[in-house]
């Protein structure tokens, strides 16, 4: 309970924003719609009116949960109205994009750590890319993609999340794998470790707290990803596509739904990433 | 300097050994004419003040860092072949051990690394936790360890693999005085029941009496061998030899050595 205290009421206080906000900014169509119907709005009618519109500027958060709810199980989870399928076809998208991410993180960082000169050739490219702005980068991969004849999304919507997602991977891996200091390597030459052996027994497990911390970040880098790999028109599937179409044809509350479903499988996969990370942990003996 | 005592061949040879450092601010001569020889069961000790090159002078020994003149022979083969041969063992001033593995799976890591059969494995493993008394402990991870039982631990690990010449460097100085004197009477119990020729840094003079058939002082700037001094203490030593005027001569004569080699610095 002491620690459930502080989360609730922060959830209070953003709820109390949150509607304060929804009056305030819904208003101005309420009094519209009053005038126009030659009717005037007392402050109670006001709140009423805000709280249930169609088209709200900022819905209120039943309306969302409301959406939420009906989007999650108002229909078999295969129908394309259902967020449970959208939210699995992100879902494949950010799991592809991860993959890729981790194998090309830590294959760079692998690079970089053994020879000298990708250290200094690689590692500015590695940064530059992520100060391009991936909304840029998005629209011309799916089209490039397209012209090499690639049928679909799924391949350039995992190369976007991975495009994201491999570098906290590369950075935390680049210092994971030097973690060990010059002792222990100096131990391993007076056995006469092989390089391979220096790898796999000391410099690939002592990165190991290094590889998880990156991949809380990583996974939800590849969730953003595969979202804005949605976003650009002619996409149809997944919760970024939802989000789109809500915008476009003018229905807030689909857009808003989208949003918290994309925000309810973030904290899946985090957690998820986090229960792995625990039974690894136990498994190499880390103080519980 | 030759070791007239023993007629078999030494076990560690130095000659004339030089070792330049090329660092930003210039060379350094880390080691100059360095002249010694270790014979075999001996327990040797180097001391003296930090820059008088008694750890790079183990490196040496090691093939860790290689003389830039002079001979260096281990078991009458270069450092480097020595290594091959598994000529010795190392245990650093950290345990070094790694926190993911159990002690006896620091302790297997040289054997697995030197391709040693899992049967095997196992049966040396258990016979070294045995010899530094640490029967039971096989299962514990490194962090359920004291310092001194860790650095037992890795002292178990240098001797897994049989090596002849146990090189140490300084592996009780971040241990309190206490456990210190403890692991140094277990030290020679262990180097009386195996056999081995053992090279020691210190910076302790009392430790280096106590433990040592050799003392060697070495003074910085260039790192040289001030003296070597054979101790006349008998193999067998109690921890009370050290309120014996024969040790406190001994400790004198070191810190003399130490004295002399500072020159006109303190």
């Amino acid at each position: 309970m002491t620690r459930a205290l502080p989360v609730l009421s922060v959830i209070l206080g953003i709820l109390a924003i949150w509607y304060l906000a929804t009056v305030w900014m819904n208003a101005p169509w309420a009094y519209d719609q009053a005038a126009r119907e030659g009717r005037s709005l007392g402050f109670g009618a006001l709140v009423s009116d805000t709280m249930a519109q169609a088209r709200p500027v900022l819905p209120p958060p039943h309306q969302v949960a409301a959406k939420l709810w009906e989007g999650l199980t108002a229909q078999a989870v295969t129908s394309k109205k259902s967020l449970v399928y959208h939210g699995y076809v992100t879902f494949r998208g950010t799991m592809w994009g991860f993959a890729l991410g981790i194998v090309l993180g830590v294959g760079l960082a692998m690079a970089i750590v053994r020879f000298r000169v990708m250290d200094l050739s690689l590692m500015p490219w590695a940064i530059i890319s992520q100060t391009v702005p991936i909304v840029a980068i998005a629209p011309m991969i799916l089209a490039m993609s397209n012209k090499l004849g690639i049928e679909g999304r799924e391949v350039p919507k995992a190369v976007i999340a991975a495009y994201l997602s491999f570098f906290p991977v590369l950075v935390s891996m680049v210092k994971g794998l030097r973690a060990p200091d010059q002792m222990q390597l100096d131990l391993l030459k007076t056995w006469g470790a092989t390089e391979a052996q220096t790898f796999f027994r000391l410099r690939l497990p002592a990165s190991m707290p290094y590889f998880f911390a990156s991949l809380k970040v990583s996974v939800a880098a590849a969730l953003v990803g595969t979202i804005v790999g949605e976003l650009p028109t002619g996409a149809v599937e997944g919760l970024g596509a939802r989000m789109l179409i809500g915008s476009q044809f003018g229905e807030p509350l689909i857009t808003w739904a989208a949003l918290f479903a994309s925000a309810i499988l973030a904290g899946l996969l985090i957690v998820a990433v986090g229960t792995v990370e625990r039974l690894a942990n136990s498994r190499m003996g880390v103080r519980a | 300097m030759k070791d007239t005592l023993n007629i078999a061949p030494p076990v560690i040879e130095a000659e004339a050994l030089d070792l330049v450092f090329q660092t930003a601010d210039g060379p350094v001569q880390a080691l100059k004419d360095v002249n010694l020889s270790i014979g075999k069961g001996d327990f040797v000790s180097f001391i003296g003040p930090s820059g008088c090159g008694k750890t790079t002078f183990l490196r040496c020994i090691a093939a860790l860092e290689h003389p830039t003149a002079g001979r260096l022979t281990v078991n009458g083969m270069t450092p480097d072949e020595a290594r091959r041969k598994r000529a010795y063992g190392y245990v650093f001033q950290a345990a070094g051990l790694y926190p993911w593995r159990t002690i006896a799976g620091n302790i297997r890591l040289p054997l697995e690394i030197m391709g040693f059969s899992k049967a095997e494995q196992t049966q040396r493993v258990e016979r070294v936790l045995d010899l530094v008394d640490l029967s039971g402990f096989g299962k514990k991870f490194p962090w359920q360890l004291s310092g001194g039982m860790q650095q037992r631990a890795s002292i178990a690990r240098a001797l897994a693999f049989d090596a002849d010449i146990l090189l140490m460097d300084e592996p009780f100085g971040a241990l309190d005085e206490i456990v210190r004197d403890r692991l140094n009477e277990e030290l020679l119990k262990l180097w009386a029941r195996t056999g081995k020729t053992i090279g020691f840094v210190t910076h302790s003079i009392p430790e280096a009496v106590y433990l040592s058939t050799k003392i060697v002082v070495m003074s910085p700037r260039p790192g040289r061998i001030t003296d070597v001094i054979d101790s006349p203490l008998p193999r067998e030593r109690p921890l009370d030899i050290r309120d014996s005027s024969q040790f406190i001569e001994i400790a004198h004569r070191v810190r003399e050595g130490l004295r002399a080699g500072h020159g006109d610095e303190v």
